[in-house]
């Protein structure tokens, strides 16, 4: 019992100081640091607006409201799924010589995202207050809630790409493409609304799709709906298992592969 | 004194030839047959190995490049998994494989030293606690606060082993670390080591220095091709080495 106290003092020594180096990292030698962070969200935000409403016109009310609440979420997926291919590589000398959990790596990488979204949020909060949209009581619960559902999906992707990527090493390239078409069906740009009836209910097959329809309804509609968030939460879920289970059973190996 | 901490029975360790594989899934699927077959063959690196090691005890492997000695301290680390055999391990081992596990070039030497020392196994507490101690020894007062890519090569090495000198381990596992720095901080961390000896403390020493192994160790194996060819006195298995 004393011992298993002890584990677990270390590895929460273990993860603090894995994440809080990737943290350090990437705000030494930048002052932008924290504007970079959410410099290319706000980037996308402003292409897609010319784009799809300057140009096209798309029906959406408070469309960079909306643009905003999707692309901020997208990008702490993305970047974490992106950020795990490299993930055992580059902490090889690590995995090959020390022994501890080897699922502490890919949870460094999305911690450290999961980290940088936080500290984006004023910047939707900002938003939210400039285009005078109400804050509710939902925030308090809904924001904690989509992110642990948004973790999990997250983390889950990213033990899959980081331990599958060591054996196929042009998976990276997959996994660009892969990012790619899930974002363009996912309702970040163009709202759920728009797309005709009869295929909307697929949609609820993308396990992104709960989550970034409940930071919209969050952050537009002030609501969470309670149905949409559990599904999407099972989704993340079986994920996470399936990601967990696939990095368990080949962590064997990584120390052979590297 | 005469309980043994490490004892690996009849352990033997098989790489698959991954070749196939990690040249990519297009090579993986354009040549599934060959590579599948190619997947089944593999490579041994230590075939049915049994040998103890004794708490408080300097053990010394020597061998030639490529015999197994570090697939065997991966073993031991608890980083590699046998495919035949038990390893069985009693005390906390501090692998001791590569000075600087985990140096982050853009951190400073200060928290370079916390991220190092709790991947080695300490509390974040206790480094902080020995931080002062750390950096004595490491001598490198002036320049703690500057990012580690400033330093010269030497003296990353001799951050990683004032790190190690403070381990508090039980069993430690040493790959050829012991020759850093100049003479006078040489020196220092041979009388580390043997203040570590003198603590009871459990070391595997692999090292090709044959003089270095006579010196510091109770016993030594000598592992030739994947097999011990001699256990026992150093003397006598460096000069079995030396000769055959």
């Amino acid at each position: 019992m004393e011992s298993l106290v002890q584990n677990f003092a270390y590895y929460r020594d273990l993860i603090l100081v894995l994440t809080a180096k990737e943290i350090k990292v990437k705000y030494k030698n930048s002052i932008l640091g924290y504007v970079w962070s959410v410099l290319n969200p706000l980037c996308l935000a402003v292409v897609f607006y010319f784009a799809f409403k300057f140009v096209m016109k798309v029906p959406v009310e408070n469309f960079t409201l909306f643009l905003i609440s999707g692309l901020f979420p997208w990008q702490w997926f993305s970047t974490s799924v992106n950020a795990s291919i490299t993930a055992l590589f580059g902490n090889a000398s690590l995995v090959k010589k020390v022994s501890f959990p080897r699922y502490f790596i890919p949870l460094t990488t999305v911690l450290n995202d999961t980290f940088h979204f936080v500290v984006s949020l004023p910047i939707v909060f900002a938003f939210v207050v400039f285009y005078k949209v109400h804050l509710t009581a939902a925030w308090v619960y809904g924001i904690p809630l989509l992110m642990v559902s948004q973790f999990f999906i997250t983390y889950g992707c990213a033990l899959a790409v980081s331990a599958l990527n060591l054996f196929f090493r042009d998976l990276e390239r997959l996994v660009m493409i892969g990012l790619t078409v899930l974002f363009y069906m996912t309702p970040i740009i163009y709202d759920i609304s728009l797309v005709p009836e009869r295929y909307r209910q697929y949609f609820l097959l993308n396990p992104l799709f709960g989550i970034i329809e409940g930071w919209h309804n969050l952050f537009l509609r002030g609501h969470v709906d309670w149905g949409l968030y559990l599904v999407s939460l099972l989704q993340s879920l079986v994920i996470f298992g399936i990601g967990f289970a696939l990095f368990k059973k080949l962590s064997w190996k990584f120390a052979e592969v590297l | 004194m005469k309980e043994p901490v490490i004892v690996f029975d009849g352990v033997t360790k098989t790489y698959p030839y991954y070749g196939y594989i990690t040249a990519g899934l297009k090579m993986f699927l354009f040549n599934l047959p060959e590579a599948i077959n190619h997947t089944k063959k593999s490579f041994t690196a230590l075939k049915e190995i049994s040998f103890e090691v004794y708490g408080g005890e300097c053990f010394g492997i020597i061998g030639n490049n490529g015999a197994g000695k570090s697939t065997l301290l991966g073993l031991a680390a608890g980083a590699l998994k046998p495919d035949m055999g038990t390893i069985e391990i009693k005390g906390r081992v501090s692998p001791l494989l590569e000075l600087g596990a985990g140096f982050h070039p853009e951190l400073t030497g200060r928290e370079n030293i916390v991220l190092n020392g709790v991947l080695l196994g300490m509390t974040r507490k206790r480094v902080v606690q020995k931080m002062d101690e750390i950096i004595g020894f490491s001598e490198l007062e002036e320049f703690i606060d500057q990012p580690l890519r400033t330093y010269s090569s030497g003296m990353v090495t001799r951050l990683g082993f004032s790190v190690v000198a403070h381990l508090d381990p039980e069993i430690l596992l040493v790959d050829e670390v012991l020759a850093v720095g100049d003479i006078n901080f040489q020196k220092k961390c041979m009388d580390k080591i043997m203040g570590f000896r003198a603590n009871g403390v459990t070391m595997v020493l692999v090292s090709h220095s044959l003089d270095q192994v006579q010196r510091l160790c109770d016993r030594a194996m000598w592992i030739d091709h994947h097999e011990i060819r001699a256990i026992g006195e150093p003397a006598a298995v460096c000069q079995a080495y030396q000769g055959g």
